[in-house]
C-alpha cells in the first residue's frame, strides 16, 4: 500500500517535472484560452449573464479536452509498456488522475482571469465561483482522462476522445451552469445542496470505476 | 422432422406469439378506447401506450448490454461483446423510438417539438452517450481490442446512464407527467381503463424488443461465424 502511495507520486512528480522542463503543453493551452477568449470578445464584446456563463463553461470544455489529450498522446507506446512492466496500471492512472486534476485546476484559474479581463465581470459572487469553476476543473479533468485513456488504446485518435466524450460530459456541464447561476444573481435555487452533492457523486463514480476498470484496459 | 419435435421448436418460440398477441391487442385497444380526459391532454394521453414501454425496451436492452460487457471483461468470451453490442444497437433504436414519441406528444401539449424541458433533454443526452459508444466501436478495426475497450465504455455509459435519466429529472421541475410538480397520469385513471392497456403494452413491447434482439444476434454471429464456428 505504501509502496504503491510512494509510486503514485514519483509518477505524477515525473510527470510534473517534464511539464516544467518542456514546458510545451502549458504555454499551448495557455495561448489556446487567450485566444479563444479573446477571439469571443472580438465576436460579441461583453456578454450579458447567462451568455457569459455559457461561454466560459463551453471554453473550459475545450480547454479540458487540450490540455488532458495531451497527457497521454505524449507518451510513445515503448514508453507505456516500459511502465506496464515497473507499475500496476491503477498506479500509473491514479498518478494520471492526479496530475491532470492539478493541470486543470490551473488552467481553469488562468481560464477565469481570462475571462473577467477579456469579457468583463459580471459576477457577484466571485469566491463562490471560483470555488465552482475548481470543482469543475476536478470533474472535467477526471472525466477526460479516463476517455483519453480510452482513445490512447484506441490508435491515438484525438477526435475520437470529442465524440465519446461530449455527450458523457454534458451531465456534468448542466449541473455547473445550474450551480453557478447563483454567482451573477441572486436567486432561489431550492436544489443546490443536492447539486453538489451529485457532482461529488459523480466524481467519486469516475473515479471508482476507473480504478476498477483501468487495468482491463491495459491488457494489450 | 418428427411432429413431436417441431412441436417442442413450436413450444420454444411461443413467447414470440404472446409478442404479437399483445400489440395487436395493443394497438386496436389503445386507439379505440374510452380514456379519462386529463387536464389538456385530450386524446393525446394514448401517446402513452407506446411512448412508455420505448423507455422500458430501451432500459432492458441497455441492461442487457451491461451485464454482458462486465462477464466479457471477466471471461474475455467474444461471444458475450456480440450480446453487448447488440443489445446497445436495439437499446438506442427504441431510444430514439420514445424519444420521437415524446416529442411528438410534446408538439401538441408543450407547444414545441424540442423544447428546453430537463427530461426531453437528459434522454437526448443518454442517446448520444450511447450512439457515442457505436462511433467507438466502428472506429477500432481489431476485434479484440475493440471489444475491451468498448465494454470498458459501456459500463461508464451505463454508470452516467442512472444520474441522468432518474436522478437529475427528479430534481429539477419539469413538464413532464410524473415529475416534480406536475401530476402523472395514473392519479387521474380512476376506472383504470388506461392500465389495461398499458400493462400488456410493457409486456408486448419488450417481447418484442428481446425478439429483434436475438434477430440482430444470430445475424452478427452469422458475420463472425470464422470465429464462434
Amino acid at each position: 500500500m505504501k509502496e504503491s502511495v510512494h509510486q503514485t507520486f514519483t509518477l505524477v512528480r515525473k510527470d510534473l517535472l517534464l511539464e516544467l522542463r518542456q514546458q510545451y503543453s502549458f504555454y499551448g493551452v495557455l495561448l489556446y484560452i487567450v485566444s479563444t477568449v479573446f477571439v469571443i470578445n472580438l465576436m460579441m464584446g461583453r456578454p450579458d449573464d447567462k451568455l457569459w456563463n455559457a461561454l466560459f463553461w463551453v471554453v473550459q470544455l475545450f480547454v479540458a479536452v487540450n490540455a488532458i489529450a495531451k497527457s497521454f498522446m505524449q507518451e510513445s507506446r515503448g514508453r507505456l509498456l516500459y511502465f506496464y512492466s515497473l507499475v500496476h496500471p491503477r498506479v500509473f492512472i491514479a498518478a494520471k488522475l492526479i496530475y491532470n486534476v492539478v493541470l486543470m485546476l490551473l488552467m481553469s484559474v488562468i481560464a477565469l482571469l481570462c475571462s473577467i479581463v477579456f469579457l468583463g465581470n459580471p459576477l457577484t459572487n466571485a469566491p463562490y465561483f471560483l470555488g465552482i469553476v475548481l470543482l469543475g476543473g476536478v470533474s472535467l479533468s477526471l472525466l477526460f482522462t479516463v476517455l483519453a485513456a480510452i482513445a490512447a488504446q484506441a490508435n491515438h485518435n484525438a477526435a475520437l476522445m470529442a465524440v465519446m466524450g461530449f455527450p458523457l460530459i454534458m451531465p456534468v456541464l448542466m449541473l455547473l451552469a445550474n450551480i453557478s447561476l447563483s454567482a451573477f444573481v441572486t436567486v432561489y435555487q431550492p436544489g443546490l445542496p443536492k447539486m453538489f452533492l451529485l457532482l461529488g457523486g459523480m466524481d467519486v463514480l469516475v473515479i471508482a470505476l476507473t480504478m476498477v476498470l483501468f487495468p482491463f484496459l491495459w491488457k494489450d | 422432422m418428427p411432429p413431436n419435435i417441431a412441436v417442442k421448436k413450436m413450444a420454444r418460440h411461443w413467447w414470440k406469439a404472446l409478442a404479437i398477441l399483445l400489440l395487436i391487442y395493443v394497438i386496436i385497444a389503445g386507439f379505440t378506447i374510452n380514456i379519462p380526459i386529463i387536464g389538456t391532454n385530450g386524446q393525446s394521453s394514448r401517446g402513452l401506450f407506446f411512448h412508455v414501454p420505448m423507455w422500458i425496451c430501451m432500459y432492458t436492452m441497455f441492461t442487457i448490454s451491461v451485464v454482458n460487457s462486465l462477464i466479457f471483461l471477466s471471461k474475455y468470451d467474444l461471444k458475450r461483446d456480440v450480446y453487448a453490442s447488440s443489445a446497445a444497437g436495439v437499446g438506442t433504436f427504441f431510444g430514439v423510438l420514445g424519444f420521437a414519441t415524446g416529442s411528438l406528444w410534446a408538439t401538441y401539449t408543450w407547444g414545441g417539438t424540442l423544447t428546453s424541458d430537463p427530461k426531453q433533454m437528459c434522454t437526448a443526452i443518454a442517446i448520444l452517450i450511447y450512439m457515442a459508444y457505436l462511433v467507438l466501436r466502428l472506429s477500432i478495426h481489431d476485434i479484440d481490442k475493440r471489444a475491451r475497450i468498448s465494454a470498458v465504455f459501456n459500463i461508464f455509459a451505463f454508470a452516467l446512464l442512472i444520474p441522468l435519466t432518474y436522478i437529475i429529472p427528479r430534481m429539477v421541475d419539469s413538464l413532464h407527467p410524473g415529475s416534480a410538480t406536475t401530476p402523472g397520469f395514473a392519479s387521474n385513471d380512476t376506472e383504470g381503463t388506461m392500465k389495461m392497456v398499458l400493462y400488456p403494452a410493457f409486456i408486448g413491447w419488450t417481447l418484442l424488443s428481446v425478439w429483434i434482439y436475438t434477430l440482430v444476434v444470430r445475424y452478427k454471429k452469422l458475420e463472425l461465424k470464422n470465429i464462434f464456428r
